[in-house]
């Protein structure tokens, strides 16, 4: 197996090299992944909402964004810049702290998971024991920021609004760890370094989409819901409710829920890609394309070729479920709010729990083939 | 074992993502014009005069899914060290965790027969 590069190990002995402390290497080194990591979900969203307009554009036969930049990629920082520059109208009935309070409570935990999301063995913030477990831990501090800015608003569109999105989050919060739980179960671990890691040797048969076809269907659905995408847009269904719990929010709050939920996109995407398809292998292993090219496994650029194409793997299954969950919202009208729930509880709820217990019964009588 | 490697960068990272919001709203403060006139913050209601608040009791249909949740959510958390575990546990911990699961579900069945799932 290749242990891939070790940039954190690289950059600390560069600088001890120079006579630093090895304490104080480790403290230079710590912010260096973490604002990369910001920087990059941050560029992943205007790409998203570029492709976003694009492909819209494409399905309805339209041209789309097309001046600002070439095939008009800067639209998307055009639109940011001109929320930085808007007036921020406070409503003068709502709570000013909580209104201010709830956009920055959806946005923090967003980005706080990408903490886990990994691309490459050591290409990640912080291989965490608690890794996956952290993003389900953290996805639900969201809906708290949801009713906060909703029930501050003072408004009822924004009231019903935040109801109905905390509703929506928690409903499909189960089905979705429950989900992720028979990922865990047959990875025996919760680090998403190592869930990756046990799908890898086999090249696209490996994966772990084969083995849980329920659980992937029942996690991309309740993905979908939680980050509040077509057919489950429900909080900010526009014909009943304005824009929900966004009503009264301009300027740059109402740019940081943007933010957010495309973040939250991105995010559920590349964990879909990490938990179900093999995140950072490729579809056909790198180890035995190393050995037809009689390359050795410990060669320096066979390393960095690695390194590299395992980013550019999971963005690249990152943005194929980026793109479906586009052409989905051009596809399915929205549902009802008691559809929406009796989906959530009567049908994928029930079906989270039958997929869990075939995943421990099979682990039990086929333990090769469900991670021992 | 309990060992709490690489929960420095979480609390790093908490601190990092916290300025987002921070830098964001601060930028936006220097840059943006100000507020002009009180018709301005008034509550938006389709156009219209805005008719009382929305800081009402009403009833939250939403009240008897909270519960649910609560006790699923619960149910979840206790099974993740089962499912880590499980490679070494064998099948009573299979066993178990069917008797755990199944006395929720009769939980469940008793939710949807008492109608606390409908949405009315």
């Amino acid at each position: 197996m290749n242990p891939g590069i070790d940039l954190q190990q690289r950059f600390i002995e560069t600088l001890t090299d120079f006579g630093l402390s090895d304490g104080i290497s480790k403290l230079i080194w710590m912010p260096v992944p973490m604002l990369l990591m910001i920087f990059g979900a941050t560029v992943g969203v205007l790409v998203s909402v570029w492709l976003e307009r694009k492909i819209s554009a494409a399905a309805q036969q339209r041209i789309g964004p097309e001046f600002i930049g070439p095939l008009g990629i800067l639209a998307p920082v055009a639109d940011g810049m001109k929320l930085v520059f808007k007036e921020d109208v406070v409503p003068a009935n709502s709570d000013p702290w909580l209104f201010t309070l709830g956009p920055a409570l959806v946005v923090i935990p967003v980005f706080l998971s990408y903490l886990i999301v990994p691309f490459g063995e050591n290409l990640l913030v912080s291989n965490v024991g608690l890794g996956i477990f952290l993003w389900i831990a953290f996805s639900s501090i969201v809906p708290i920021g949801l009713l906060m800015s909703g029930y501050s608003s003072n408004n009822k569109y924004a009231l019903l609004g935040g109801l109905r999105a905390a509703a929506q989050s928690i409903s499909y919060e189960i089905p979705l760890a429950l989900a992720v739980l028979a990922i865990v179960m047959m990875s025996n671990s919760l680090s998403t370094v190592e869930i990756v890691e046990k799908q890898a040797g086999y090249g696209i048969l490996g994966w772990n989409v084969w083995r849980q076809p329920f659980g992937f269907i029942l996690f991309w659905i309740s993905a979908l819901a939680e980050c509040e995408r077509i057919p489950f847009d429900l909080p900010e269904a526009e014909e009943e409710l304005v824009a929900g719990y966004q009503t009264e929010y301009s300027g740059m709050k109402f740019a940081l829920f943007y933010l957010g939920s495309y973040v939250n996109l991105v995010l559920s995407a590349l964990l879909v890609a990490v938990l179900y398809f093999g995140g950072w292998e490729l579809p056909i292993p790198i180890e035995t394309l190393a050995d037809l090219l009689h390359i050795p496994q410990d060669n320096a650029i066979l390393q960095v070729v690695d390194a590299s194409l395992g980013i550019t793997m999971t963005l690249l299954k990152a943005y194929f479920f980026l793109f479906l969950a586009i052409l989905l919202r051009w596809t399915v009208p929205r549902v009802r709010i008691d559809q929406l729930l009796d989906l959530g509880w009567k049908f994928l709820l029930p079906v989270g729990l039958a997929n869990l217990l075939i995943t421990a019964g099979l682990k039990l009588t086929l333990p090769f083939a469900f991670g021992g | 074992m309990f060992v709490l490697s690489g929960y420095e960068y979480l609390l790093g990272f908490l601190l990092i993502c916290s300025l987002v919001p921070v830098l964001a709203l601060t930028a936006s403060k220097v840059l943006r014009p100000s507020s002009r006139g009180p018709e301005r913050r008034t509550t938006y209601e389709s156009g219209m005069e805005p008719v009382g608040g929305a800081w009402i009791q009403f009833n939250i249909r939403y009240y008897m899914f909270a519960l649910v949740f609560v006790i699923f959510d619960v149910e979840t958390v206790f099974l993740y060290p089962w499912a880590v575990a499980f490679h070494r546990l064998g099948v009573l911990a299979f066993i178990e965790a069917l008797i755990f699961i199944a006395i929720l579900v009769i939980g469940l069945v008793y939710a949807w027969r008492k109608g606390a799932l409908e949405w009315s």
